[in-house]
């Protein structure tokens, strides 16, 4: 059994991070700029990031690889630089985590398998090649996240779990239908991601982004009527994105996200974060709210 | 005759590309979009009613379900599938002029996003509606729609954007636009878009799904 899912064993709810992208604009990166390239150019950048999470209270950190796989990179003309981005991105994370626990973040390549713009095997590859850079660069664990597709997922999954010793996690991103339910954007609902990912060999699922935490009480609840065991890892956005004088901002303030913990653990959340908005003030918060409940 | 024509509105409403296809499971062995439609030329039916009557009736059927959240993504990439192999036996009669498209759509995803799920997805409804689609690919700056604006007169523009960081571009992109075509309009859509978002922007049309998109297009037919 791995690190992390020894820790949930033990009755832990563990805290983990809050949002990179949009953090990483309001330290200058530039919009179409590439956000791994500052792993190399700008590791005391990512590296205050990485830090002010745990500074903040989390058990555990992500690296700044969203977009690390072969796919996302050659859209900078980086493509022959995963291994290195990657492995920097672990690097910096480990720094700043001692201790604490490193998830190597692994988002979704952009292809539609069933479009045929890629086959099963170049993905596979190019999810292999991300995540033995992570593992290179020292994470304990890898998340692939954001997924819509369940194939893709899938891949992601055995490809970190057949080249890697690490622990994989998974979490989709679901949005509310017209009609009540929870979907992704490629029609999967929470309850239809359980058995393929865990066959897949996922250790620890759930779901991030999406429309705010209390749409993930839903979803945590939907997927523990399939599996009341399975570690479940929730990073929730900070509300549905609003437009104001030229920016957009996520509504949820850290007091009112933290208010949904005893509901989100309750429905069987095992570890909680945060995605797009979400800031170490959140995380500072949902720490003290699951230090109240636990 | 009108059954034929039905039967290809079937077609691409379920995504059944040609009889090989194994999807979808309940049509399996069935001819699909690839074989009607070339029957339906071959029994001397106008291909602009093979369009208009088979083709674009499948396509709204599909639109209106994914608008309702009836089918998702897949379903839709499988009746654009459908519809583009349809299509490629009507080019000809496209090219001769026998069948005009409505209208031109101009389309990218805003400068600083690479996105164009979203995109392609829109641009292939709005191809099966009967409209010419000039895609400009993803990251497209201000002066390239103006330059495709220009070179097809009377266009219409679409902008997507994924990101809440780049929807922002959408509002500098429209007013460039704005102000070197002041009768152009200009149409956005996206996850993080909403109307509220297109008023403060100046644009012209915004809709949550690409069903939307088509109808206001059809509503801007000269």
């Amino acid at each position: 059994m791995g690190k992390i899912t020894e820790k949930i064993k033990q009755g832990k709810v563990l805290i983990s991070d809050g949002a990179w992208g949009t953090f990483l604009q309001n330290k200058g990166l530039a919009i179409g700029e590439c956000p791994e390239l500052w792993n190399i150019t700008h590791p005391g950048e990512v590296l205050d990031i990485a830090r002010s999470y745990i500074d903040s209270g989390a058990d555990m950190i992500e690296t700044n690889s969203f977009g690390g796989t072969r796919f996302k990179l050659e859209k900078f003309n980086l493509a022959d630089q995963v291994f290195t981005l990657n492995k920097a991105a672990a690097q910096i994370s480990r720094e700043a985590a001692g201790t604490k626990l490193v998830l190597g973040s692994v988002g979704p390549t952009g292809k539609i398998l069933m479009m045929g713009d890629v086959t099963e095997d170049e993905l596979y590859e190019a999810f292999k090649e991300q995540a033995c850079g992570l593992e290179a660069g020292g994470v304990d664990a890898v998340v692939v996240e954001t997924m819509s597709d369940i194939d893709e997922a899938r891949i992601a999954i055995k490809a970190a779990k057949e080249n890697t010793q690490l622990e994989v996690i998974c979490t989709m991103t679901f949005e509310k239908t017209v009609t009540g339910e929870y979907r992704s954007m490629m029609g999967v609902s929470p309850a239809e991601m359980v058995q393929p990912l865990l066959d897949a060999g996922a250790d620890i699922i759930g779901a991030n982004c999406g429309n705010g935490i209390a749409g993930m009480v839903n979803i945590v609840k939907e997927i523990r009527k399939i599996n009341p065991l399975i570690p479940v890892l929730i990073h929730a956005n900070a509300g549905m994105p609003v437009y104001n004088d030229g920016e957009t901002v996520f509504p949820e303030k850290p007091e009112e996200m933290a208010a949904f913990i005893p509901e989100i653990i309750a429905a069987g959340a095992n570890i909680i974060g945060g995605c797009c908005g979400t800031t170490p003030e959140h995380i500072c918060k949902i720490k003290e709210a699951v230090n109240k409940q636990t | 005759m009108s059954e034929l024509l039905a039967k290809i509105a079937e077609c691409i409403e379920f995504g059944k590309i040609n009889k090989a296809a194994p999807f979808p499971p309940q049509m399996k062995g069935q001819e699909g979009a690839d074989e009607l439609t070339r029957q339906a030329i071959d029994e001397g039916i106008p291909a602009q009613q093979i369009l208009t009557e088979g083709l674009m009736i499948g396509m709204e059927k599909v639109g209106i379900k994914f608008r309702e959240n009836k089918v998702f993504v897949p379903q839709v990439l499988m009746s654009a599938k459908a519809m583009s192999t349809a299509m490629m036996h009507l080019k000809p009669f496209f090219l001769s002029g026998e069948v005009k498209e409505k209208g031109t759509l101009i389309i990218g995803t805003v400068e600083g996003d690479l996105h164009d799920i979203g995109k392609n997805l829109v641009s292939m409804m709005v191809e099966g509606n009967g409209w010419k689609v000039v895609d400009l690919g993803t990251d497209v700056k201000a002066d390239q729609f103006v330059a495709a604006l220009k070179e097809h007169q009377n266009a219409i523009v679409g902008l997507s954007a994924l990101l809440t960081t780049t929807m922002v571009n959408m509002g500098k992109i429209t007013k460039a636009i704005k102000e070197a075509v002041p009768e152009a309009k200009v149409a956005i859509g996206g996850a993080p878009v909403t109307d509220d978002f297109r008023k403060k922007i100046g644009a012209d049309a915004y809709s949550p799904d690409p069903q939307g998109l088509v109808e206001y297009l059809n509503t801007q037919v000269a």
